[in-house]
């Protein structure tokens, strides 16, 4: 039934939290190269969901079909769990670098322990990977001689190590200070131009609208609203999104507002 | 009267400093290695939350934490004959000590693995590494960093704990003392001398632990 093209399909995924549910039947589908973004307010569920679809929460429902192979959530056993890991990645809002280890060790850690590449060509892979990201002149440094910004930066690198099929970014900008946003944003622009599977949870409607094709709206557990970037923002069909995106838009206006009086000053 | 004292403390000096080189250190030593080993065993054993075995675990903290050490050399060394169990003065010294300190210790263990952001071992899975690969490689070299001042505090309380081992027939440095003291009946002076023995011995430890402290300076700082 799927096409050449189909990355992720999920069925009907629930998820609850002592009784209380958060997830109440998602359905996504996920095409390769697609760029998607979730966007909604918090407490929709957007964070939670990204962490159920890599498994760092257990889903206890749901059909999960990644890359043409079909997982019953609920039933999924840890080599399972293995194997969807190997195609997958994800990057976190506070980064999670590993604290012992360089800029270069983090990138290499899960070659050289996990798949058990020689560290040489480890090495070689994560400085190209530290390059693409911009920085060549920080392989040796530890997470705290580095900018959040540059630590973001370390962990898409990371991300990036083990070829994954999709990469899941969950609101990977929100922990940063404004100005280390955009160093970001472009590194993560530049993988969505080299065709790299990506689904992000952000605030970043800027982001959102240049850079993804394919928008998901959330609310209290449900896919309120889907579809083209373009056409979502331009015409929001369903009233909450209307309301979500009008209360973002005002923020952003006041944050420039707000901007532009600093420049006056 | 003072030309006596002298002469009496620099021949004791020797006395007793040489039972505290050939058994307070050793036992020292021996005992804290195996605490160390017995604690990162025990703290891990609750960290990862293995059910049956956590239950033993917190049974075993307790009851060493519960029970003075004194207690728990009788008990090994005078008691366990009952039951046919025999140990020389030493080894049941070892045992009780390394069993006692490993319960100290592993508290110490197990809020320092608590203490690593359980971010990165998230971030360990979605790389591809197992949980013990997680915890050797990321947690462990971690935790034992913050572990290390404390850590370093328990190995000077044992080391002077080790005086205790004088009730069990070890002839350490506090049991020698004794026996001098016997001879020449100067306990002021002799006690004073073991005392200053003890500080030496800890005094040293201090500046280990304080240059092992600025090596293991949390990551990069010192760039």
């Amino acid at each position: 039934m799927e096409e050449a093209s189909e990355m992720l399909q999920v069925r009907g995924l629930q998820k609850s939290f002592g009784g209380t549910q958060v997830l109440r039947g998602i359905d996504l589908d996920i095409h390769r190269g697609d760029v998607v973004a979730v966007l909604g307010p918090s407490g929709s569920g957007k964070t939670t969901l990204l962490r159920c679809l890599n498994f760092l929460e257990t889903a206890e429902a749901g059909t999960y079909i990644l890359d043409g192979e079909t997982f019953q959530l609920g039933r999924v056993t840890k080599r399972q769990i293995a194997q969807i890991r190997r195609k997958t990645a994800f990057v976190f809002q506070n980064f999670n670098l590993f604290s012992n280890r360089t800029a270069l060790q983090n990138v290499t850690e899960g070659l050289i322990v996990a798949r058990r590449i020689p560290r040489a060509e480890a090495n070689e892979k994560g400085r190209r990977l530290l390059d693409k990201v911009g920085l060549s002149e920080r392989y040796d440094y530890y997470p705290d001689q580095l900018s959040g910004g540059q630590q973001q930066r370390v962990a898409i690198a990371r991300a990036l190590a083990t070829d994954p099929e999709i990469i899941f970014f969950d609101e990977p900008t929100s922990a940063l200070d404004p100005e280390l946003i955009g160093e970001v944003l472009q590194v993560m622009r530049q993988l969505a131009y080299e065709g790299m599977t990506m689904i992000v949870v952000t605030h970043e409607i800027a982001f959102a609208r240049q850079v993804s094709g394919k928008v998901i709206f959330m609310e209290e557990g449900r896919v309120v609203e889907s579809g083209n970037s373009a056409e979502l923002f331009a015409a929001p069909r369903h009233a909450r999104t209307k309301a979500f995106l009008r209360t973002l838009q005002e923020h952003g206006d006041f944050l420039q507002q707000e901007a532009e009086q600093k420049e006056d000053e | 009267m003072s030309e006596r004292w002298i002469s009496i403390f620099l021949d004791s000096f020797w006395k007793i400093l040489w039972p505290g080189l050939r058994l307070t250190i050793p036992l020292t030593a021996i005992s804290f290695v195996l605490a160390l080993i017995i604690a990162v065993i025990t703290a891990l054993i609750q960290f990862a939350d293995l059910k049956v075995l956590k239950q033993i675990a917190r049974l075993y903290v307790w009851i060493i934490r519960g029970t003075p050490v004194l207690v728990q050399l009788f008990v090994v060394f005078y008691g366990l004959p009952n039951v046919g169990i025999l140990l020389d003065p030493f080894p049941a010294a070892v045992i009780v000590f390394s069993l006692n300190e490993g319960a100290y210790a592993s508290e110490t263990v197990r809020a320092a693995l608590e203490s690593v952001p359980k971010g990165q071992i998230e971030a360990g899975y979605c790389v591809g590494m197992s949980w013990l690969q997680i915890i050797r490689r990321i947690v462990l070299p971690q935790a034992l960093r913050t572990a290390f001042p404390p850590l370093s505090n328990s190995l000077i309380g044992l080391l002077k704990e080790t005086s205790l081992a004088a009730n069990i027939t070890v002839a350490e440095m506090f049991m020698s003392t004794q026996r001098i003291v016997a001879r020449t009946y100067e306990p002021l002076l002799l006690y004073l001398e073991v005392g200053l023995i003890y500080l030496i011995f800890c005094t040293i430890l201090t500046r280990l632990q304080r240059m092992g402290e600025k090596r293991l300076q949390t990551y990069g700082r010192s760039k």
